[in-house]
């Protein structure tokens, strides 16, 4: 197996040759390197680094000093939005930051599974979006239009979740197997169509919340909802499905016969036709499984974190898939980590647009930033003057012809 | 003399492998089932003794004509059965083992959308003129991203970052025009923007041979990010400075802009939409009559030939991607400075994805992707003209048209699509 | 125009694919430079086109040094080249093709068509090419593409061309008008340098001849050396493709193939109502120029050709229109032409390559779960068996050598009960300990009683191991007939003549290529 070459050395071993050889640094530099430019866009941006410029030559360390305060100010107020809030008032609430990150970071793991997993099988999976979208709104429809029993209610929403998402991708999936359409195209074209879809729904009768003029569905029965941990944070059971959903993930990969066919038509479709595996029938499945667990993202976000169905309910979460998955390098531990980061960022930018006014697309610009620098390791690797080597988990192997 | 065991080349060079009759019964099932949806839907269900009436001329107009007024049932009873002749036709064409011509498809639109229009709008009145405007105003943007799609991929570049090109010169072009007072500095701001999209774009996959989607992708929301950064920080605080562009006039052109109905549609517009009849004319020609188009294209179809030829393909891409990008942005700058005459945030919404489907359905080709454009601007612009009227069908469904109709392509529903062999692939000399 | 070689050095990585090479060619020659695949021939080249730059060494020409970085110089100093793949963009015209890069235009860079089509039809008509320049490059037979591609080099003012394996993809027919058509081009004055591992063509057409192998010149024979000479100086020593093996015990009837007809994507039938069988115990080789659909035979057998008609019966069950999977579970083994693309998951390690195919099966797994320790063991055991030159099970394979990946393929085939085995160029590429090798298990496999289906394009692989040969043309069966034909008369039918016209003519011909070189050839 792939992994076995490793396999024979100590985790400690292990460890330090990840660093050394350059994958962990490439991505710690690259998100420092990320983090620095979004820090510069903030300072220029600052209209009190601004007003001191304008004077910079008779006083210039009032437009250090203005600069420092912007920057650090900003950031501060991130680290103390996603980890610890040290001016909180008891311990339990300085951890509510934290709780926001995992609130955060729990529809991350779903969905960048989903394109971590396709990607594994040589598909580029940005379909996610539509996936989450879809899953969201069976998974919403039962939540508050049926009657059901407890327990049975949520597992019930939540299979209805993971159905949605795996039609889905499904649909990619499938087309791409029959007709050979590159799943690029379709995948987009169906994020499209799910938004539409939904913003159609939520005006009929059956999704539209009685007397609301807006857009939105009833909130979700109790009965199918996600119990949250705390009373003050959205945290909820959410969380505790999507590592369930890595940990399927990585079994599925690493130890399964379909996860075995999926790598093999990924890495050479050619091989694996002739060795008798159904290339196109990978396609579907894994655009399937991928599909759903999108999907259950999506239920975890209208049964957990937001209670009701809207047309923002995935957000940008279809995008953070993917950068989540190229960050975690499409494996489902490395998605887990990369989702805690993303969460965290975005989790600290609300506290940052809060207290400093610091616009919360930061947040965006810094995450986009952060895997253009991963993908080029030649690029950091020339900022920092670094001799390492890395294989860039997205060097051209995968993609193709539209 | 040659012996007598050597066949002449003559004989070899005329000799074909056997052809074997392979019929391709996609297009004519679609044209029936779609054909059969018109009848039933558009022509036998509805009510019958309304009409449908169409507006030819507006106010303004120097030449009046009056409108046209048709039985709704009837009317789109008949194109149907136009639809479902065609579907005969093209049948009959499969049938002897012949491909159905690109007219016949486009004829098989036109009367579809005729037959469903005279659906729609039966009982009451739409100007057809007007509609004509609304859907140029909207296909403008969608027609500078497509050619922008097509610099790239016609040289084996996929650029997904359309969108950001197209709001990026949107962007930059109403900062510039506001911050000197003058629309012309927009307009030359404006593909400055998408080149420096562009760039990015180029340097990561044709330089680092980055997966070319992912790149896309990301920049997509880079761009985002960034201008909705600096819209909440600068544009909207300190909106006299940062996003007062103003609009570009439109200018009637004598003589031409006095042709009924499609005299004040094209021949009364903004310099931007002038500039695109340039640019769509110059990127056909160039493309398919020029040495520079030769060259494009085969680095597309070809790498490795156009290499051996001695053509620099990664240049070639290089410099194609940048111009692309240029064109995406003066798209974006109609947005500013041609339709709102101002900035706001995620204003392309969607347009570059459009775009990019426009330039699928076009095949690649400048002419065939102004076509796509102007399709999907019409049902763009159909559902909020419908919206107004009080349209039988949700105005999503109309607006999930260009998507759909683009799954049907690249499944090839609806025609057969063939991309240049090489796109998405990097050149990477061993 | 004089072309010289001094010390020319190639390495990729730690591998030397030219060692200090010298090579010199004199004006309207044909230079001959003969070696095995992979001995550094194209890569050479490559060097002189300017594809690759070389680690040290110099280039002149007619005595003065040049520099080439890219093609476009060594088209500027006059050296032209015809690559084994054609550099030809599919969907353009003969006459684009032709123009690309050197177009000739007018106004603001306008296309001048008619002067490029002006241009082929010339030197079309100068040498009796008979290339339509309107024509579209991908509806062209390979032997038409072929000359499009020297018209290239022409209209570029070539001096120096280098015919890179142009043969490979000839029939001997289409051969002989190459040879003729070298020529002509050499008595306009033309150099050519002609790269080829076929010896027979060597002795027809060479002025001179450079011999090298593993990277390194080892011989410039004269021109009257014989095939044999010529052969021990390639290969390095003296050949013996034969292998030993004692009669066939034949058996039942296993394979039964019957009208078959495959159609490729462009709708082109390219296997056309073959009909044959195989039974158990026998070896039977399929033989003819590659493209002639020995390949879409084999896997329209195999469950991998969508558009295939007729009947393929395995001790009479259909197989036909059933998944490769279910083919091969019936106990058929298949080794790919193209172990590369086809054969073998790079990026999987051996153990898991040599499980492919059976993966999902009991000991490898149970149920849904794959059982990497089990999966480990067996590799251990097949890389001793096959004698498998892999650190261990966990090797990747892409880092492994041809030989030994074609192992890997054989050793996954071979160790599954089979009741038939379809083997596609088992031995490309390889070199001779491998081929030695791949020889004896494939025989050995037929002793067991093992049904062998074989596609070769060497009829020296053919003759080695063939109890049956089955000639194919242009998707047909031209005849099937014993293992130990005569190889002119197997050389006749690869170029469509029937069997017993190809035995006739054979008896009181040399067969042209031969006949050129002695110059005995019925010339009036």
């Amino acid at each position: 197996m792939s992994e076995n070459s490793s396999n024979e050395l100590t985790i400690g071993q292990r460890f330090f040759r990840e660093l050394t050889t350059g994958g962990t640094a490439l991505t710690l530099l690259s998100i420092l390197l990320a983090m620095l430019i979004g820090g510069v866009l903030i300072v220029v941006s600052d209209p009190d680094v601004q007003e001191t410029a304008a004077y910079f030559l008779s006083r210039p360390t009032d437009t250090l000093l203005a600069i420092w305060e912007s920057a650090s100010s900003a950031y501060a107020a991130m680290f103390a939005g996603s980890v610890i809030d040290f001016e909180a008032a008891s311990f339990g609430e300085s951890l509510i930051p934290l709780a926001d990150t995992l609130t955060y970071a729990t529809p991350l793991i779903g969905a960048g599974l989903a394109v971590a997993l396709a990607f594994r099988a040589g598909l580029l999976n940005i379909g996610a979006q539509g996936q989450i979208l879809i899953g969201a709104t069976l998974a919403g429809l039962v939540g508050f239009g049926m009657d059901l029993p407890p327990v049975v209610h949520l597992g019930f929403a939540v299979l209805a979740g993971f159905i949605g998402g795996a039609i889905w991708g499904g649909i990619a999936g499938l087309i791409k197997a029959k007709t050979g359409a590159h799943e690029v195209i379709v995948t987009i074209m169906l994020n499209h169509i799910a938004a539409l879809l939904l913003a159609y729904l939520l005006t009929t009768q059956l999704f539209r919340r009685k007397g609301q003029a807006a857009p939105i569905s009833p909130f979700v029965a109790d009965s199918a909802a996600l119990p949250r941990f705390f009373a003050d944070s959205r945290l909820n059971l959410g969380l505790f499905v999507m590592l369930l959903a890595a940990v399927y993930s990585w079994w599925l990969l690493s130890r399964s016969t379909m996860g075995f066919r999926f790598k093999a038509v990924g890495h050479n479709p050619h091989a694996a036709t002739t060795a008798g595996i159904s290339v196109g029938r990978s396609y579907t499945a894994v655009m399937f499984i991928g599909g759903g667990l999108a999907g259950i993202a999506g239920a975890s976000q209208v049964l957990g974190t937001e209670s009701y169905l809207s047309t923002s309910i995935a957000g940008e979460l279809g995008f953070d898939a993917i950068t989540v998955a190229l960050l975690g390098r499409s494996s489902p531990i490395g998605t887990v980590a990369a989702s805690l980061l993303f969460g965290a960022l975005r989790a600290g930018a609300v506290t940052m647009q809060a207290q400093t006014g610091t616009p919360i697309d930061i947040v965006l610009v810094v995450q986009s930033l952060i895997v253009l620098f991963i993908a080029a390791p030649p690029l950091v690797r020339a900022v920092f003057r670094l001799k390492v080597r890395a294989a860039s988990p997205m060097a051209a192997e995968v993609g193709g012809k539209v | 003399m040659r012996t007598e065991l050597a066949t002449r080349p003559a004989e070899s060079a005329d000799a074909q492998p056997a052809v074997a009759l392979t019929r391709h019964w996609r297009t004519p099932i679609m044209f029936g089932l779609f054909g059969l949806l018109a009848l039933v839907v558009f022509g036998i269900l509805p009510d019958g003794g309304r009409a449908s009436t169409f507006g030819l001329s507006l106010t303004d107009d120097a030449i009046q004509l009056a409108p046209i007024s048709v039985p709704s049932k009837l009317a789109a009873t008949l194109l149907a059965l136009v639809c479902l002749g065609i579907a005969a036709y093209a049948a009959w064409q499969t049938y002897l083992g012949r491909r159905v011509p690109l007219w016949l498809s486009i004829t098989f639109g036109v009367a579809f959308v005729l037959s469903f229009l005279t659906w729609a709008v039966a009982g009451s009145e739409i100007s057809l003129t007007s509609a004509l405007q609304g859907t140029l105003a909207l296909s403008v943007p969608l027609i500078f991203g497509a050619l922008c799609g097509m610099m790239g991929e016609r040289t084996g570049v996929i650029n997904i970052a359309i969108e950001g090109q197209l709001l990026a010169g949107a962007f930059l072009s109403g900062v510039a025009a506001s911050l000197v007072g003058n629309v012309w500095v927009g307009l030359i701001a404006a593909p400055l923007a998408g080149l420096a999209v562009a760039w990015v774009l180029a340097v990561f996959t044709v330089r680092y041979f980055v997966n070319q989607i992912i790149v896309g992708v990301v920049l997509n929301v880079l761009v985002i990010g960034v201008t909705n950064f600096l819209y909440s920080r600068l544009l909207s605080p300190l909106k006299d400075t940062w996003n007062s562009p103003g609009r570009f006039p439109r200018l009637k052109i004598p003589v031409l802009s006095e042709i009924p109905v499609i005299g004040p549609v094209l021949f009364h517009q903004t310099i931007i939409v002038y500039i695109m009849y340039v640019v769509v004319v110059l990127a056909h020609i160039a493309l398919f009559r020029t040495r520079w188009g030769l060259r494009v294209r085969a680095v597309g179809e070809h790498p490795e030939a156009a290499d051996t030829a001695g053509i620099g393909v990664n240049t070639v891409r290089f410099r194609n991607v940048l111009l692309g990008g240029a064109l995406a942005g003066l798209g974006g700058a109609y947005f500013t400075l041609g339709a709102v005459g101002l900035f706001s945030p995620e204003m392309t919404a969607g347009a570059g994805f459009i775009a990019l489907a426009a330039m699928i359905m076009g095949r690649w080709t400048p002419i065939g992707a102004v076509f796509a454009a102007l399709l999907f601007g019409f049902a763009n612009n159909l559902q909020s003209v419908l919206g107004i009227i009080g349209s039988p069908i949700p105005s999503e469904f109309m607006l999930m048209a260009p998507y759909l109709l683009t799954i049907f392509a690249v499944a090839g529903l609806v025609g057969r699509i063939r991309p240049p062999a090489f796109n998405g692939q990097p050149y990477i000399k061993s | 125009m004089k072309l010289q070689l001094r010390g020319i050095t190639k390495r990729f990585g730690s591998l030397v694919a030219n060692d200090r090479i010298d090579l010199t060619v004199e004006q309207g020659e044909i230079h001959c430079l003969l070696g095995e695949n992979g001995a550094g021939k194209s890569t050479l080249m490559n060097v002189i086109y300017g594809l690759l730059q070389p680690d040290d060494g110099e280039i002149l020409v007619d005595g003065k040094r040049i520099t080439c970085n890219n093609p476009a110089d060594a088209m500027a100093v006059g050296i032209g080249m015809v690559h084994q793949h054609f550099m030809l963009v599919p969907v353009f015209t003969v006459a684009e093709n032709v123009m690309l890069g050197a177009e000739q235009t007018y106004g603001p860079g306008f296309l001048d068509v008619d002067a490029a089509r002006h241009r082929v039809r010339e030197i079309s008509e100068r040498y009796g090419f008979h290339v339509d320049p309107d024509a579209i490059v991908e509806n062209l037979p390979v032997g038409v593409q072929q000359r499009v591609e020297i018209i290239k080099a022409l209209v570029r003012d070539a001096h120096v061309l280098i015919l890179d394996e142009p043969t490979a993809v000839l029939t001997p027919q289409e051969t002989d008008e190459l040879i003729e058509i070298m020529r002509q081009l050499k008595a306009n004055g033309t150099s050519i340098v002609f790269i080829t591992h076929k010896l027979r063509e060597v002795r027809a057409i060479a002025d001179r001849i450079t011999v090298i192998r593993l990277g390194k010149v080892v011989g410039e024979p004269d021109v009257s050396a014989s095939e044999s000479e010529l052969a021990s100086l390639m290969v390095g020593r003296a050949v013996t493709l034969a292998v030993a093996k004692d009669p066939p015990d034949v058996g039942d009837v296993v394979v039964d193939v019957r009208g078959m007809t495959v159609v490729d994507e462009r709708d082109h039938v390219v296997v056309d109502d073959v009909s044959f069988d195989v039974k158990s115990g026998e070896i039977l080789a399929v033989a003819g120029v590659q493209g002639n659909g020995q390949t879409e035979l084999t896997e329209a057998i195999m469950g991998l050709q969508q558009r295939a008609t007729g009947s393929v019966l395995l001790h009479g069950v259909e197989l036909l229109g059933k998944s490769v999977r279910s083919v091969l579970r019936a106990g058929v083994g298949f080794v790919p032409e193209d172990r590369r693309v086809d054969g073998l998951v790079g990026d999987f390690t051996v153990a898991e390559n040599l499980v492919l195919d059976r993966h999902d099966e009991p000991p490898f797994a149970s149920g849904p779960m794959l059982k990497p320790a089990v999966v480990r063991r067996s590799a251990k055991d097949r890389i001793a068996e096959f004698d498998i030159r892999a650190g261990s099970g966990a090797t990747l394979a892409k880092t492994l050598s041809g030989g030994n990946q074609q192992k890997v393929v054989i050793a996954r085939e071979l160790s599954r009960p089979l009741r038939a085995l379809v083997a596609a160029q088992p031995t490309r590429g390889l070199d001779v300990g491998s081929i030695e090798f791949v020889h004896r298990r494939l025989i050995a496999e037929r002793d067991k009683g093992t049904a062998v289906l074989i596609v070769s394009t060497e009829l020296d692989e053919v003759s080695a191991l063939a109890d049956r040969v089955l000639v194919m043309y242009r998707g047909t069966v031209v005849g099937i007939v014993p293992g130990d034909t005569d190889r002119d008369v197997l050389g006749l039918m690869m170029a469509g003549v029937p069997p017993e016209e190809a035995a006739e003519r054979a008896r009181q011909h040399h067969t042209l290529v031969e006949g050129l070189a002695t110059g005995q050839d019925g010339r009036e």
